[in-house]
């Protein structure tokens, strides 16, 4: 019975990182039901976007207050981790305190110091975040697309938060080998006193809660991971390497309409001819996407990245004057349309079953679609290198090449385009006048 | 126009079996639109006054097809795109200048994919290459010490991370430069981009261009200066909105460069 604590800590673990992985090949999948892309190009460029952006968090801080507080809590969240593997020698072996054993007493002091010091500024921060959130109000937390469980969802990874780094200052406080070794204890040693009318066991009792609370917490959040926006944690570094290394400006062509427009433009090209052997299989290119799974993996991938910040929707024009367009909201309802495509998917063997919805029209309305200047500022305040223009862009040419459903105006202007070439009405033979005028 | 522009075409060039050293993509709004025809000829007056070996397509030069992508109407891009790719190609040309930073970014960027693979440059570079060489050069009096504000262009700046060229020919003007809060990389759009030049804004509580307008105003420009002759537009719209046209001009780079 002595390794009774062992073996229900190995059952834990295993349980938490089980399920975490299981959930973890769901997403890949749900991933893997968008298109091909190739980001095969320019692997410096991304490496050195995945450690300037991702890593070194270049874009979090063009935004002071919040970047610095991102900062503390990212370097904090890191690091104190390091813990997390003392935790799990000494649960799977019985060992206590392994780090203190096999450590010279200086340096096991410096990382625990370390760590108990970056738990408080944890702490300061998380409580800003809250207080951002809950009591000032600001602006890019409080749109529609906010109300109900994204807002639950960003309070409760605080509180999370706030429980783990409470639960590890706690369990330091009354430990009293610890305690006694007086080395590291920086912040805990101030917070011991509350326990001073504890007897040794009352004090090693609740230094085990504390201990198995933590780890045990841990292990929920990584689970809690997958059903919340935190997921950026660990898919921000994959998705800022696969983020675009173009000029912004630069919107991709599409390959199956180059296709199309070099066989009209061939003199030589016989449109009654038969198509070539095993091209009668082929599913005709739908252009543009109406639902999820016309995006690309990568615009999937961003999807699931989003970590719903609202940078890109307080930067939108369109947003600024009132209109319903969000680009976070375009991230998220794409996320949700995936998630829906992937428990359809989990019901029914592995295929999806037509459900009567996509993304286009029961997740994002025309409205929001044509309210989009294409001026990449979302692109341009994203710190994780989500685009959300690339998947208006795409819904637009649904809406466009599929359905002829663009507003009149626009119906317009294209007419004079093919017609006349120049968006207005005017004689392609006038194009030069102007300089006669 | 007191002065006779100088407007020699490619084909005029093809003629007397002549290359020009670059080629003037005017684009349909410089071409048609009444207030961007007098950017197009004030770029023109440029470069006559550098002597610059230039030509345009004139009649030859079609629509770039850009604006119809932006709509989401690809096929119709692409067939513009290949049209003027195979005059372009044709001609043999090798540079491109122009004052549309939509025509600058789609050729730039979305013209390479289909066949067309030239160095574009936006006229405010340009032009700032030719005062650096000294082809043109500027009465430092004209805008001494007035103040101007510059708007960036999306497709300039955040598009194709053109900041500084356009600042700097402002700043061989002697001109007093003040930065609006958003500038740059955080540059809010004038409200024209993604064909909304040509449609109704959708429901709102107010226009892009009136908020865009509000930003300039902060400074207390006299000056409103653009790159873009769609900005232009959107720009003195809102001034006249905010009646202030009397006291606030909006010009292009071009045109403020032409009469320095």
């Amino acid at each position: 019975m002595a390794y009774l604590p062992n073996i229900i800590f190995a059952v834990i673990l295993l349980m938490g990182v089980g399920f975490f992985a299981r959930n973890v090949q769901k997403l890949i999948r749900n991933i893997k039901l968008g298109q091909d892309v190739d980001a095969s190009d320019n692997k410096s460029e991304r490496w050195k976007n995945t450690i300037n952006i991702a890593l070194g968090q270049s874009k979090m801080v063009k935004r002071p207050v919040s970047g610095f507080l991102h900062v503390i809590v990212y370097v904090g969240f890191i690091i104190i981790n390091i813990e997390v593997l003392e935790i799990i020698i000494d649960g799977l072996f019985g060992t206590h305190r392994i780090g203190q054993e096999l450590l010279p007493t200086a340096l096991y002091g410096f990382l625990i110091g370390s760590f108990e010091i970056l738990a408080v500024l944890v702490l300061v921060s998380v409580t800003v975040f809250w207080i951002r959130r809950n009591v000032i109000k600001i602006k890019r937390f409080l749109s529609s697309e906010m109300k109900g469980w994204p807002k639950s969802d960003g309070n409760i990874i605080l509180y999370f938060e706030v429980v783990l780094m409470g639960l590890f200052l706690i369990m330091n406080a009354t430990d009293t080998v610890f305690q006694g070794a007086n080395s590291g204890n920086v912040i805990s040693q101030f917070i011991a006193p509350l326990f001073n009318g504890f007897s040794i066991e009352a004090l090693h009792t609740v230094e085990r809660i504390a201990w198995w609370l933590h780890i045990v917490g841990i292990l929920t959040f990584l689970n809690y991971l997958y059903f919340s926006k935190h997921l950026h944690i660990l898919l921000a570094f994959p998705n800022v390497y696969y983020g675009s290394v173009s000029p912004k400006g630069k919107f991709n062509n599409l390959d199956a309409v180059t296709a199309e427009v070099k066989l009209m433009m061939d003199p030589d090209a016989d449109p009654f001819a038969a198509p070539p052997e095993g091209a009668e299989d082929e599913v005709p290119a739908k252009f543009g996407a109406s639902d999820v799974m016309d995006l690309t993996k990568i615009q999937l991938l961003n999807a699931y990245t989003c970590t719903e910040c609202g940078r890109c929707t307080s930067e939108c024009p369109a947003n600024l004057t009132g209109k319903k367009l969000s680009p976070r909201k375009i991230m998220m309802d794409t996320r949700d349309r995936l998630e829906e495509v992937g428990k359809n998917v989990d019901a029914n063997n592995g295929e999806f079953k037509d459900d009567g919805k996509q993304l286009l029209g029961d997740y994002i309305t025309n409205e929001e679609l044509w309210a989009c200047t294409t001026c990449n500022a979302c692109v341009e305040a994203c710190p994780v290198s989500i685009n959300p223009l690339s998947i208006i862009m795409d819904m637009r040419r649904y809406l466009v090449m599929e359905q002829s459903a663009a507003p009149t105006e626009l119906n317009t202007m294209m007419t004079n385009i093919e017609n006349n070439g120049a968006p207005w009405p005017y004689n392609q033979m006038d194009r030069l006048n102007w300089k006669d005028e | 126009m007191s002065e006779e522009l100088k407007v020699p075409t490619m084909a005029e060039y093809m003629a007397e079996g002549k290359q020009p050293e670059i080629l003037f993509w005017v684009g349909s709004a410089g071409s048609y639109d009444d207030r961007a025809k007098k950017i197009t000829k004030a770029f023109v007056k440029i470069l006559n006054k550098a002597n610059v070996d230039f030509a345009v397509l004139g009649t030859e030069e079609s629509n770039t097809g850009d604006v119809a992508k932006r709509a989401g109407n690809e096929f119709l891009f692409q067939m513009q795109a290949v049209m003027n790719i195979e005059v372009l190609n044709a001609y043999e040309v090798k540079r491109i200048v122009t004052c549309d930073p939509h025509s600058f970014n789609c050729i730039k960027n979305e013209y390479p994919g289909l066949g067309g693979n030239y160095e574009v440059i936006h006229h405010t570079q340009f032009i700032e290459q030719l005062i650096a060489s000294g082809r043109l050069t500027l009465d430092g009096d004209v805008y001494k010490g007035k103040r101007i504000t510059f708007h960036d262009p999306c497709y300039l700046g955040r598009a194709n991370s053109v900041y500084d060229a356009p600042r700097d020919v402002l700043k061989k003007t002697n001109a007093t430069l003040i930065e609006m809060k958003r500038h740059k990389g955080t540059a809010l759009c004038c409200g024209a981009g993604g064909a909304q030049m040509f449609k109704d804004a959708e429901p709102g509580n107010k226009e892009i261009n009136i908020l865009r307008t509000e930003d300039a105003l902060e400074t207390q420009p006299e000056i409103i200066a653009t790159g873009c002759p769609y900005c232009n537009t959107m720009m003195t719209d809102g001034v006249k909105f905010k009646e202030k046209e009397a006291e606030i001009k909006v010009m292009d780079i071009a045109e403020l460069i032409a009469d320095a």
